[in-house]
Order: C-alpha cells, then sequence, then structure tokens
C-alpha cells in the first residue's frame, strides 16, 4: 500500500501542476488575448470607466471640448462636453452602452493613456497608485471659426468644412442638425438608451454628419475640377468656347441648359474665365467632353474623390466619406453623362469636407495637404509627446494651373455668382454650386466653396435642399454667406 | 507497521496555536479587504463573522488538542483559510449569501468538533462495514425519488424535505469512502489473488468483487439518473484508486480506465448535455458560440481570470458579479479576477497542502483501515478540487462539483467538515484517555 500511496501523492501533484500551468496561461501568458476578446466588451469597459479619460481641446489650447468628472456611480468617471452640441462632429461621442465615435474613438489609445508615447507616465501613476490618466488631445479646430459656422448656417440643414490649406489642418468641421453627445455620456442605462433611440428616430438625422459623412451632387462647383482638368489639358483660362443658348448632347436627345433657361452673357463664344464666372452650364458641358472622360476622371481622383463610394483616399483622423466620381470606364457607352458629370451632376458625388479639399489645394498652389483634425498629444502632466505636423497628400495640380484657375475663382466672387462672399479688403477666390438632386424637383442643395490666399484658408458649405430659401435657393444666396461669414472670423 | 509511543505533543501544539491564528489572521483579513474595497470602509457586519470565525476556529483548536493531539496541526488551519478565503469571495459577491455561508461554516464546524467528540477511534467505523455502506448508497440515490427529489440546473443532485434543500450525495460521498477504506481492508489479501482473467490481467473471484461492481454500477446510476458528471466521475476514481491501493494490482488500474473510457463513451453518445458540455470545453471561446448559454459562463469565467493578472484587480474592486454562478463553481474564477495569480496558486497550493498532509497521515497510520481511510479522503479532496479547477479552467469539461470549504453551499460545508475530522482522527490516532494498545 504505501508504495501505491507514494505514487497517487505524486499523481496528485502532476494533476494540481497541469491546473498550475493553465491558470499561468490564462492569467499570464495569454491574458492580455483574453481581455482583449471582443466578448469581453463588459470588462473592457469597465476597465475603461476606471480611467480618468484625458481631454480633448481646440486648438487654442483652452476651450475644452472634452473631460472627464469624477462620479459617484458605478462608473468611475463620467465624461463631459463643455460645448455641448457644437464639435459632436469632431468629438463623436463616448458612451458605454453605445461605445465611441469620432475622436473618442480614432484617439482612444491616446485619451486612455494606453498609446506607446503616453506608457512611461501611465506605469508610474501604476506604481505610484494614483488613477489611470489618459493624455489631451489638442484639435486643429478654431473656436471662432466653428462658432462662426455654427452661427451662420443657423437650424438649416447642412455642412461646414474649414480648412488652413498651408498644414491641412481642419479649422472648422460643423453639421446641423447636431446632437449633445452628454446625453449619450450619462451613466444611466435607461437615459442613454432614451436619447439613443430619439436622436436616430429623428427624420432629420442629427448624429449624421453632413460635413464629412454623407454624400451629394456637387452640381456647379465641380467645375473647379473640370477647369483643373481643362487647364492641365492645356486650355489657358482665355481660351474660348462656342456660348449657345442650349447644348444638344451627344448619342441622345437630351440637351444641357444654363440655369434658369439664360443665355451665358458674353457673346457666341465666351472665354473659360468668363464661363466660371457666371457658371455657364452649357460651355463647361463643352469643356467636359473636350477633355474627355479619361482626363477627367483622372482629374477628380487626383483631388481625392473615388471611383466607388467605398474604399479609401485620403486618410484623415476621423472616419469620413469620401467624394465620388465614377472610373473613366463608366462613361465608355455614356459619353452624355460626361457632359453631366462635368456640371456636378449625374453620378457626382461630394461633401464639404471634399470639396474644402479642392479649394485647399488649388489655395496650396496645386498641392494638396493631407487633412488633420489633431495638431499634438500631450501626455498626462501637459507635456507633447507627439506632433502631427503638416503633410502633403497629392499634387493634383501644377502651381501654373493652380494660379490660373485661382484668378478663374477671384472672378467669381467679385463679379459673377459669388459676390456675397466678397469681403473688403480681402481677396476671396470661390465658386457656387446650384446642385438638382432626386428627380430635379425638389429645392436644390446650396453649395459654395472658396478660399482666401490672404487669410490661408479654404471653406465648403453646402446647405441641404435650398435650406430657407428652398426651391428659390441659389449657391450665392444661401450658401456664400455662410462661407463669408467662416473668413470673417478668420480675418478678426 | 508499528507506531512509536507519541512523541511530547507540546512542540505540535505551539504550532497549532500560531496555525490556527494565522488562519484567523487571514480569512478574518481577507473579509475585511473586501469591505474596504468594495465600499471603502471596515464592514459592518465584523463583529458578527469576525465573532463566528474567531470563536468557531478557537473552539475547534481546543478540541483538537482536547482530543486529537497528535494530529498535524496544519490539517484544520489550511482547511480553516480555505474557508475564510471562500467567505470573503462570498461576502464580496453578496451580502446575504454570506449571512447563510456564515451560518453553514458555524454548523460545519459544529459537525466537526462533534465528529471528533464521538469517534474517539477511527477504528470504531470499521465495525459498520455494510450499514455505511448501505446508508451511503441510499444517500447517493435519494434525490432520485420522485417527490422529494429536485433537478437544479440540469441535475437531479437534490433533496427537498419541508423547507431544507441539501445534496444528500455530499454526505453520501464521505460514507461511501469510509464503506470502501473498511471492506476493502478486510478483503485486501482476497482481493488481491487473482483467480481467473485474461492474460496478464487477472481478477479475483466474483464474489469478492461484487459490492464493487454494486459499487461502481452506482456511480454509473448516479451519472445516467441524476445527470451529474462530477460526482459520477469522482465516486468511480475514488473506487479505483482505493482498489489499487489496496490490493497493489495495477491491473485494478488498467481496468478502472478502460471502464472510464467506455463510460465516458457511452455517456457522450447518450446525452445531449454531456455533448454540450464537451463542445463547451473545447468551444467556449467560438465567437459564433460564446454568447449561448453555458459557453457564456465558461468565457466569462476565463475573462475574469484574464483580468485579474498577476495581482488581481484587488478584493472589492473587479467585477466578479459578471462571472456566472460565481459563488458556486466559479468561486475559483471570482479568486482569480481578485487575487490575480497569487491568489489562485495559493488556493491550489493549500489544497495540496492539505492532500499532503492527508496523505502523511495516511501512510503513519498505524492500520490498514486508517491508511486507506485517510487515502480516500485526500483522494475525494484532490479528485474534486481538480475537476471543478480544471473545469473552470478548461482543462477538462466543467462538471457541477464544488470547491471544498470554498464555494458556498451548506451540504458541501458540512460534508468536507466532517471528511476534515476523520482525516484528523487518523493523523492524530485514537484520543487520548482510551489506554488501549494502539498496534493493532
Amino acid at each position: 500500500m504505501t508504495a501505491q500511496i507514494r505514487r497517487l501523492g505524486i499523481a496528485f501533484v502532476v494533476l494540481f501542476v497541469v491546473l498550475f500551468a493553465q491558470i499561468n496561461y490564462i492569467q499570464v501568458f495569454g491574458a492580455e488575448d483574453l481581455a482583449n476578446n471582443p466578448a469581453n466588451a463588459q470588462r473592457q469597459l469597465i476597465a475603461e470607466y476606471s480611467v480618468d479619460r484625458g481631454e480633448i481641446l481646440a486648438s487654442d489650447r483652452k476651450t475644452v471640448l472634452a473631460t472627464s468628472r469624477k462620479s459617484t456611480g458605478e462608473l468611475k468617471y463620467q465624461r463631459r462636453y463643455p460645448q455641448g452640441s457644437l464639435y459632436a462632429t469632431a468629438t463623436g461621442y463616448y458612451s458605454f452602452v453605445y461605445g465611441k465615435s469620432g475622436l473618442e474613438r480614432a484617439y482612444n489609445d491616446y485619451l486612455t493613456g494606453d498609446a506607446a508615447e503616453l506608457l512611461p507616465q501611465t506605469l508610474a501613476d501604476q506604481v505610484l497608485g494614483r488613477p489611470k490618466r489618459g493624455g489631451t488631445v489638442v484639435t486643429t479646430i478654431d473656436p471662432d471659426l466653428q462658432q462662426a459656422a455654427a452661427h451662420a448656417l443657423g437650424t438649416q440643414i447642412g455642412g461646414v468644412v474649414a480648412i488652413q490649406p498651408s498644414t491641412g489642418y481642419v479649422r472648422a468641421l460643423y453639421s446641423y442638425p447636431t446632437y449633445d453627445p452628454n446625453l449619450l455620456a450619462s451613466q444611466r442605462r435607461e437615459q442613454v438608451v432614451r436619447a439613443w433611440k430619439r436622436l436616430n428616430d429623428d427624420p432629420d438625422k442629427p448624429m449624421l454628419s453632413r460635413a464629412i459623412s454623407e454624400l451629394y451632387p456637387p452640381g456647379s462647383t465641380f467645375k473647379t475640377v473640370t477647369s483643373a482638368a481643362a487647364l492641365a489639358d492645356g486650355n489657358g483660362i482665355d481660351s474660348t468656347w462656342p456660348n449657345p443658348h442650349v447644348l444638344d448632347l451627344p448619342q441622345t436627345t437630351a440637351t444641357i441648359e444654363n440655369f434658369g433657361g439664360e443665355y451665358c452673357p458674353g457673346g457666341s463664344r465666351i472665354t473659360l474665365l468668363q464661363a466660371l464666372t457666371v457658371s455657364c452650364n452649357v460651355v463647361y458641358a463643352e469643356v467636359g467632353l473636350d477633355v474627355g472622360a479619361e482626363k477627367l476622371a483622372a482629374q477628380a481622383h487626383a483631388f481625392g474623390f473615388g471611383p466607388t463610394t467605398s474604399g479609401e483616399t485620403l486618410p484623415f483622423d476621423i472616419g469620413w466619406q469620401h467624394g465620388v466620381f465614377p472610373d473613366a470606364a463608366y462613361f465608355n457607352d455614356r459619353l452624355p453623362e460626361v457632359a453631366i458629370s462635368a456640371i456636378g451632376q449625374a453620378q457626382d458625388l461630394a461633401n464639404p469636407m471634399q470639396m474644402a479639399l479642392v479649394a485647399e489645394a488649388i489655395a496650396n498652389h496645386g498641392t494638396e495637404m493631407r487633412p488633420r483634425l489633431v495638431e499634438e498629444v500631450r501626455d498626462q502632466d501637459g507635456r507633447v509627446v507627439t506632433d502631427f505636423g503638416p503633410e502633403e497628400w497629392g499634387t493634383p495640380m501644377s502651381p501654373r494651373d493652380a494660379s490660373a484657375l485661382t484668378q478663374m475663382m477671384i472672378g467669381v466672387v467679385q463679379n459673377g455668382t459669388g459676390t456675397a462672399a466678397q469681403i473688403p479688403g480681402v481677396t476671396v477666390a470661390g465658386k457656387t454650386g446650384t446642385a438638382q438632386h432626386g428627380t430635379g424637383d425638389e429645392a436644390p442643395h446650396a453649395w459654395f466653396m472658396c478660399f482666401s490666399p490672404d487669410l490661408d484658408l479654404a471653406v465648403a458649405v453646402v446647405v441641404v435642399d435650398g435650406g430657407s430659401l428652398g426651391s428659390e435657393a441659389t449657391g450665392g444666396q444661401v450658401a456664400a454667406p455662410i462661407a463669408r461669414a467662416v473668413l470673417e472670423a478668420a480675418n478678426r | 507497521m508499528s507506531q512509536t509511543v507519541a512523541a511530547d505533543p507540546r512542540p505540535r501544539q505551539g504550532t497549532a496555536v500560531a496555525l490556527t491564528i494565522l488562519a484567523l489572521v487571514l480569512s478574518v483579513g481577507a473579509y475585511l479587504l473586501v469591505g474596504l474595497g468594495k465600499r471603502g470602509r471596515v464592514p459592518v457586519t465584523l463583529a458578527v463573522y469576525g465573532g463566528i470565525f474567531a470563536a468557531g476556529f478557537i473552539v475547534v483548536h481546543l478540541v483538537i488538542r482536547r482530543f486529537a493531539p497528535r494530529a498535524d496541526p496544519a490539517l484544520f488551519p489550511v482547511a480553516g483559510v480555505l474557508t475564510g478565503l471562500g467567505f470573503a469571495m462570498i461576502f464580496r459577491l453578496s451580502g446575504g449569501l454570506a449571512a447563510e455561508q456564515a451560518t453553514w461554516i458555524a454548523v460545519g464546524l459544529l459537525c466537526f468538533v462533534l465528529t471528533l467528540v464521538a469517534i474517539r477511534d477511527h477504528r470504531q467505523l470499521d465495525a459498520y462495514t455494510y450499514t455505511i455502506g448501505l446508508l451511503g448508497l441510499v444517500l447517493l440515490l435519494l434525490p432520485v425519488v420522485p417527490g422529494i427529489g429536485r433537478t437544479i440546473n440540469g441535475a437531479r443532485l437534490w433533496v427537498a424535505i419541508g423547507p431544507v434543500t441539501f445534496q444528500p450525495s455530499e454526505l453520501g460521498k464521505v460514507l461511501i469512502v469510509v464503506f470502501l477504506a473498511s471492506y476493502l481492508n478486510a478483503k485486501r489479501e482476497l482481493l488481491s489473488i487473482a483467480t481467473s482473467g485474461v492474460g496478464p490481467l487477472r481478477i479475483p473471484p466474483a464474489k469478492h468483487l461484487g459490492p464493487l461492481i454494486v459499487a461502481w454500477a452506482t456511480s454509473l446510476a448516479v451519472l445516467f439518473l441524476e445527470k451529474d458528471l462530477g460526482a459520477s466521475l469522482l465516486y468511480f476514481a475514488i473506487f479505483v484508486v482505493l482498489l489499487w491501493v489496496a490490493t497493489g494490482r495495477a491491473a485494478y488500474l488498467v481496468i478502472g480506465l478502460v471502464l472510464f473510457a467506455a463510460g465516458a463513451a457511452l455517456g457522450y453518445a447518450a446525452f445531449s448535455h454531456v455533448q454540450l458540455r464537451v463542445d463547451i470545453w473545447l468551444h467556449a471561446l467560438d465567437p459564433q458560440k460564446i454568447h449561448a448559454l453555458g459557453y457564456g459562463q465558461v468565457a466569462q469565467a476565463e475573462f475574469g481570470m484574464a483580468t485579474g493578472g498577476l495581482v488581481g484587480a484587488g478584493l472589492g474592486r473587479g467585477s466578479p458579479g459578471l462571472i456566472p454562478y460565481a459563488s458556486t463553481d466559479f468561486i475559483f474564477a471570482a479568486i482569480g479576477e481578485e487575487l490575480g495569480l497569487f491568489g489562485t496558486v495559493a488556493v491550489l497550493l493549500l489544497f495540496v497542502a492539505l492532500v499532503g498532509k492527508g496523505i502523511r497521515a495516511a501512510l503513519d497510520a498505524g492500520d490498514g483501515f486508517g491508511t486507506l481511510l485517510a487515502t480516500g479522503l485526500s483522494a475525494v479532496l484532490a479528485i474534486q478540487a481538480f475537476v471543478i479547477v480544471g473545469g473552470v479552467t478548461r482543462v477538462i469539461p466543467l462538471t457541477g462539483v464544488t470547491l471544498p470549504f470554498v464555494s458556498y453551499g451548506g451540504s458541501s460545508l458540512i460534508s468536507n467538515y466532517l471528511l476534515l475530522a476523520l482525516l484528523v482522527r487518523v493523523s492524530s490516532g485514537a484520543a487520548p484517555g482510551r489506554g488501549r494498545s494502539l498496534l493493532r
């Protein structure tokens, strides 16, 4: 018996060694994988909410867009948005029920202190027994410009994006309707669920950013892209084009007319400059056909438009929807559509972000800077750990062509459809757009894109369904004043 | 084997006092830390629970000192720390459950004391071999009786009489071990002689093997009728182990293994819930299945332990409430979450120590019955702990056995303290004042 008992004892030890090995795996070697398993969401959330989440600041380093406060509930910290709904597109929401969006999601590692650059301080905190803190994210947004955009847009549904052409920094990012992220940050589940439901049931979709997430036909603002293609193809700003009342489209009985069925002023032939100034559909349709689908598509894609809605073209700190212009192959049997696309209708799609990028590329001598929403990240004690500097993304135009296009766009504002954007003493270059959509009977979308070399700012605005003017709306009347307000704010 | 006259018991008493105090400090300390971690203040029930533990441990210590002075001084304290740790975890999970557990701990300690006092010499039990065996069998099969049997969580293990619900199999388990030890001790030589058989595997005559076959069949009956995988695994393993230890014939181990495999395969083929358990064991983290009933529980246990990491989230600081059945089956995982690897390894080491002491008691016992009894009881603790920890950590499929001393449950606590009392008794030899020779 003795021998067996001893062996039995050893067998028991072996059994326990097996257990020991397994718990070592679960709690040490495999622990991280297990902790990050998506099904472990609850614990991940609770862990996240025990962190003094870092702040999100505007570019003035003073205005606080999002901050963390100690709370007495089950979750140790509460997220607060002191500016309410003004910066919702940029910050996104942070909800223990619905997760995160916007910068809260994209920069989560920095805000929780998990990012590599912040680890030393995080570990120090851990050792010293302090609660975990996150780093600070400094955005590029200028509070003055943001306020001006919100005030000017008012209660019209639409979006405003302002980008600084020399750096690519996004200075304003606003959409209406918007929502208050504080509602989703509450720790009371029923409150959050109710707020979410209300926001999602709202037919105006306040959580959908018109500035970066939706797409609309750009209308005549797309003529800037067509112009770029024409200039690159060797046509100067003084090149002349036939100016009929109506253009017969090839391969079809359809025709293209000008706005209101009018003639474009200037005679039987007008220059490219004149055509852009008055936003002449007929001439630009001709230009589009002349340049051809291939070059037009290439130019659009060079500005950041994609061939389809899917896929990434330009990287941005938060998710956004790039503009759409089909591949050249699409137009093989669809010649008439080339003409219609050239004036920003048919399959063309864009949003203020996309058009602001076009504007900033033109303003920056043809070099398109990568858009940035975050300038720098600081560690828990306020020291800068990462500086996100300007980065070039592409060169859609040559500096000479960009200069020519700038001149054309200055003409639009000085004597053309964009006079509502004039600012005394400041050079403003812009383009209006009044986009048909749907069956064509709905109120059009009012667009305006512009930039000021003096102010180093590019702005794009869309007012959906004509805003306060409805079917009578034009880009010049409805959207241009909003862009002007933003430029004026930058001028102060 | 002869036992020398015991050495001066006083050094052992000193150790016993120290260890008991340590156990008390650790137990009450853990419970105190839970209060601090959870609410930031000392728990209001400190006086009550602290008092129960203090009184209980002191009384037990004194009783051991008087009635089992030569017992290994670490036996009770180790079980005491496990009990205290379990209580602290249960208190962390639910104040209500803690109150019940405290009551059961008091009852368990009382049973311990009564057993130790009533049974002055473990050899007293040797005289009642068949009675005890029959009683154990009855207790095992009691839940099958219609009317009083209850199915909880898929296993028909419970009996409800009036307001009280208890698990008779817990007690039956101990009685079966006593029966086996007694029976095998008596028939040891007979069972060692092989008269018929196949090749190198020889087995003894059927009449001697008979009661064993009955006992083995009972374990299968438990599986099939009561749907308790863990218990049947336990009984079966105990039989085989004791049979092997008693006779020294490896053939029994081999046959046992074969029969176990056959039983397992049969169970798997016949029962969907067995298949489910096996699937959960293998695929608990499968993203398709992880939210299904059963899978989620095991997954949550692993997540909890992983969150605990090396040092744990801290008593009262983690989220063991996210683990289902955290107070019973998964209490080990809850400990893993709040006390980390340190905590889980500590628990394992405590069991190793307890089992080791039991084995030592078996080796030092002066008689065959005592040896087999201590071996069997130690094996129960070892195998049961392995089965539940292994199930929680997915070393083996999960079965519904409790972690001795740690899990919430009156039946479990009482039977484990009864088991401990017997171990202490064997470890100590006959109570002083008997005046009988220790040699058989």
